[in-house]
């Protein structure tokens, strides 16, 4: 039984990350209808820009919980105007040519990024300091969910409630869901659409840091090439809740994290990543449009 | 003056925004196994000079390409002089035959290590030519397409290991399995949208490389099979020299039928149907085309050339393991048909010797290959969609044979 | 009603819904041989909405499509693939033009011919005489459909760099190369000007009479409609509400009131 809680809470802390990357693509997916194949690597530069700050910290001898939050919100910042200059200079000069040149400019941009932090960084892996303390009251069930899990959990949480929020609530999540149902129509209405799709790709970068901070201390490394795996889980997180919708990203993200586990731990490790690609083209075939995603159908 | 003025601000700013961007990843260089930070400022410097350079390149070739679109729009002719050369069939084919030659006489005035650059160049010519049928021509986004280069390689290899069978043998065979992979796997995945496709193929793709290394008691894992037999000419002993020249000529005489091949295919009824799929889907079934079939026929042709190529590959290399089917060389594949022009066959010829050998012989741009690559498939698709050399526009002549009732007997002037 | 009286397109109770939105209202339609038809209604009516039913390319919720080709058996349309339609004798054009923009006008021409020939991939890499003989054969078919809708000096231009009415008029040709039993025309006048309009009335009318097609005909364009097409179907809001005649559509109180402010009088 406690193999299985243990499985159960390490499967919901990676499915928490992967919904948390997942909204990134859904999101912008919702409003341009582009899979942004970059958004793994907004992650990896979020993760990677952490440990720089975190690791310039402890070099000159800080540490703490502290800096972690530090280093969290400078890479938030940081992944928030990546994704922000990738939409510019990537994706708005090709707004109206066919989608096939959008999506390899997306691929070109995933490429380039994904090179530009090797050359400029290291090909290694490079350990992210531990600064996440034990605490104390979660000792007697440390054997099923440890300290990281609860601060991913949680900080997964609250983010989610956030973004809930924003998006309900407030004016420019108004315009963002306007936006989503017909862009012309919400350009009509006097929404800057520019914005919105900026603002989008920047929520969604913002999310990714945050995911890419709490795997980087929780698995204790960083590399160039981490954005490139969780980016195709999280996409397919997105497409199994039903892409554009964000309780979709969520329940997906989910699912895919407890497959995962559960496969690891009572099959074997070594296909864990196969069943992301198995569920993947399962989904597509029997249910393109995801759990709960609407079916489309494409007006002529 | 003031749009001078206005530009330059805006460059500033640019300028300024990208020091912020890259601050930490170019400048700081933290090693945290050996507690050691090093700052690189130096980079600073480049970094607001290049962009700050870039940006006013950037927003001159933005205003030409729009200029331009809106020519095309009011349906002026807008091809280049180079262009209509090629579309003058003589003097392609002249062309063409100046580069065979040259092709064919290349190991006899250089050396085999010049000869091995140039069929690795050769090998890309036809995996380009191959991924071309499915991307340039019918749409298809494949990011997977090594899969099927690494099944050809495979097969010949176990093949080889443990029947003993030979090169040419199984040189066909390697192209069927990957046909047949092609027909199995696209047959659920081709009905999705194009975006599916693109992360499905990626999914594929990575699925061959992790089954290679798990796969122990067939493919020998992550460390692979080696001693692959080299291709044989009728039990003739080689030196390794000669074994080089040899493949040479074989992978000439293949890029010459891939060539012919795939011509004949893109000004076919066929070629025209995936030509029409990749321009308008609807459209095209409400023409009566079958666009299941369609799409597979163009994806596992394309799979067929990757896999009799891969069998190449082995015999060349003569050891092979997962880790040279990665997505780097899925996406080298595709830089190649993005760069070359996507449907057009001389441009992907141009864009496989381009890319393979530009980083051969200049070492420093090594290096920076697969940014540069990223970089140039970006930037291909905002500035020039059509690649270096747009595919070539068909022409067919009219002969005026009586055809329906009633049909009005005056030829065509072009 | 007309030379010939025999049913060619019958459609019954036709029923299309998106979601909780019926954009066709189970309705009838009957086309017969050598006939130019036309459905008309507002904007949002269901008229295009009825030809991605008939041509497959949605499936419809309810209702029959039976197609009468003479001489053969009748066959049901419903949840066949657009091709198979379109093999079976419908063609169509869109009133959102859809050409090959990347293709010459020719080529978009011979796209038609695909269906009505048969060179496969393995005859088309060996290229034997058959198949350059069936090429050539699609080649004067599709200058043969271009001289007909008047577009022989554009044939090398790229389809997309075409003036508008000539891309209408393209479509045209293309739909008629597939060979069609019915053609199905959705607005062709849209965005022409008179001098274009009446040209494209000619041609509907030469189809009609040399190709002894029948013609089913969506068109904003009253005047248009009713010199040339004779029944008349319109449709509000997804229910057919009237049939027959020009004039007894034009007198239709229920008509006159769906048009309310536009010109039906014309
Ligand atoms: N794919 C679709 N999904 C959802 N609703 C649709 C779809 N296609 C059409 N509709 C709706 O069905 C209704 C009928 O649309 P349709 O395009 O058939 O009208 P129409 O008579 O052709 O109008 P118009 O004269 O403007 O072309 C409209 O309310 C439209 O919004
Ligand atoms: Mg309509």
């Amino acid at each position: 039984m406690d193999y299985f809680l243990e499985l159960f809470f390490s499967g919901l802390t990676r499915g928490s990350i992967y919904a948390l990357i997942a909204l990134g693509y859904t999101m912008v997916y919702g409003i341009i209808q582009l899979i942004n194949f970059a958004h793994g690597e907004i992650y990896m530069i979020g993760a990677f820009v952490a440990l720089i700050v975190s690791g310039v910290c402890t070099i000159y001898g800080l540490s703490g919980f502290a800096i972690l939050i530090l280093a969290a919100a400078i890479a938030a910042v940081y992944a928030a105007a990546y994704g922000f200059t990738l939409e510019r200079v990537a994706y708005r000069p090709l707004r109206g040519s066919p989608r096939l040149s959008a999506l390899i400019s997306a691929i070109g941009m995933s490429i380039f990024l994904q090179n530009y932090v090797l050359l400029a960084q290291t090909p290694d892996f490079l350990p992210f300091p531990r600064l996440i303390p034990d605490l104390a009251f979660i000792e007697p069930v440390a054997h099923i969910i440890g300290t990281p899990e609860l601060v991913i959990l949680i900080t997964t949480l609250i983010t989610m409630v956030v973004l809930t929020f924003l998006i309900k609530k407030t004016r420019v999540g108004k315009a963002m869901r306007a936006t989503q149902q017909d862009l012309s129509m919400a350009r009509l209405v006097g929404i800057n659409v520019d914005n919105v799709i900026s603002l989008t790709f920047i929520i969604g970068s913002v999310m990714a840091a945050i995911g890419g901070v709490l795997v980087a201390s929780y698995i204790g490394q960083v590399s160039f090439y981490i954005g490139f795996l969780a980016g195709i889980k999280a996409f397919t997180a997105a497409v199994l809740g039903g892409i554009g919708s964000i309780p979709g990203a969520v329940l997906g993200g989910l699912i895919i994290g407890w497959s995962e586990s559960f496969a690891a731990g009572y099959i074997s490790s070594d296909y864990e990543d196969v069943i992301t690609f198995v569920l993947l083209v399962v989904i597509l075939i029997f249910r393109p449009a995801g759990i709960l995603g609407k079916v489309h159908k494409q007006k002529v | 003056m003031k749009i001078i003025l206005r530009d330059f601000k805006k460059s500033l700013l640019i300028s300024l925004w990208f020091m912020f961007l890259t601050f930490p990843l170019v400048v700081v260089r933290v090693n945290t196994i050996e507690n050691v930070v090093v700052w690189r400022w130096s980079n600073l410097i480049w970094v607001a000079a290049g962009s700050f350079f870039l940006s006013y390149l950037w927003r001159y070739m933005l205003a030409r390409r729009n200029r331009r679109r809106k020519i095309a729009e009011e349906g002026v002719e807008t091809r280049g002089r180079l262009q209509m050369l090629l579309e003058n069939e003589q003097l392609r084919n002249r062309v063409l035959a100046i580069l065979l030659a040259l092709a064919l006489v290349f190991p006899l005035v250089f050396d085999t290590y010049q000869t091995n650059i140039m069929v690795t160049a050769l090998i890309f010519v036809v995996l380009g030519l191959g991924l071309n049928i499915g991307v340039g021509l019918a749409g298809l986004l494949d990011l997977g397409y090594v899969a099927f280069f690494g099944l050809g390689a495979y097969c010949y290899a176990i093949l080889n290991h443990n029947f003993d069978l030979g090169f040419w043998f199984v040189l066909p065979i390697g192209g069927m399995i990957g046909c047949l992979f092609g027909v199995i796997l696209g047959f659920p995945i081709l009905r999705l949208r194009g975006d599916y496709l693109a992360i499905v193929t990626l999914g594929f793709g990575m699925l061959f490389r992790v089954i290679m290394e798990n796969w122990e008691t067939l493919s020998s894992g992550p460390s692979g099979i080696a001693n692959i037999d080299r291709p044989g000419l009728f039990g003739l002993e080689m030196t390794l020299a000669q074994s080089t020249t040899y493949i040479y000529y074989i992978m000439v005489a293949l890029v010459v039928l891939t060539i012919i091949v795939t011509n004949r295919l893109k000004n076919s009824r066929i070629g025209r149907a995936w030509i029409a799929l990749r321009e308008d889907e609807v459209a095209c079934v409400a023409m009566g085309i079958d666009m299941g079939r369609t799409k597979l026929s163009a994806y596992a042709l394309g799979a067929f050339w990757a896999g009799m190529v891969g069998v190449i590959f082995a015999a060349k290399t003569t050891f092979i393991n997962p880790a040279s089917f990665t997505f780097m060389e899925s996406a080298i594949i595709l830089s190649i048909v993005v760069l070359g022009g996507m449907g057009s066959i001389l441009g992907v010829i141009l864009g496989a010797f381009i890319l393979i050998l530009l980083p051969e012989y200049l070492r420093a741009f090594a290096e920076y290959r697969m940014l540069i690559f990223g970089a140039a498939m970006v930037l291909m698709m905002i500035f020039r969609p059509q690649g270096l050399i747009s595919g070539l526009r068909q022409v067919y002549t009219y002969k005026g044979h009586k055809t329906h009732v009633g049909v009005k007997e005056q030829p065509i002037n072009e | 009603m007309n030379e010939s009286g025999r049913k060619l397109l019958e459609v019954k109770g036709l029923t299309m819904d998106f979601g909780g939105l019926r954009a066709v209202d189970s309705v009838s339609l009957t086309v017969h041989e050598g006939e130019i038809a036309a459905l008309i209604g507002p904007n949002g009516a269901g008229k295009t909405t009825f030809f991605n039913c008939v041509t497959g390319i949605y499936v419809p919720t309810k209702g029959d499509i039976l197609l009468h080709p003479q001489g053969e058996q009748t066959r049901r349309l419903n949840g066949l693939k657009p091709n198979q339609v379109t093999e079976m004798g419908l063609a169509r054009t869109f009133q959102n033009i859809r050409l090959f923009g990347g293709m010459t006008v020719l080529e978009n021409v011979m796209i038609g011919r695909h269906c009505r020939t048969s060179s496969g991939i393995f005859r088309s890499i060996l290229r034997g005489s058959r198949v350059r003989e069936e090429e050539q054969q699609i080649v004067e078919d599709s200058y043969y459909w271009l001289n007909k809708v008047g577009l022989e000096k554009y044939v090398n231009e790229f389809a997309r760099n075409l003036p508008y009415g000539a891309q209408r008029r393209l479509e045209i040709a293309r739909a008629m190369a597939t060979d069609p039993l019915l053609l199905l025309l959705d607005e062709p006048a849209a965005g022409m000007n008179p001098y274009e309009t009446s040209a494209l009335e000619v041609l509907i009318r030469r189809i009609s009479e040399e190709e002894k097609i029948a013609i089913l005909l969506i068109e904003h364009d009253m005047k248009l409609v009713m010199k040339i097409s004779h029944p008349i179907y319109v449709m509000e809001y997804g229910k057919k509400i009237a049939q027959g005649s020009p004039q007894d559509v034009r007198n239709n109180p229920r008509v006159i009131e769906a048009y309310l402010g536009e010109e039906v009088e014309a």
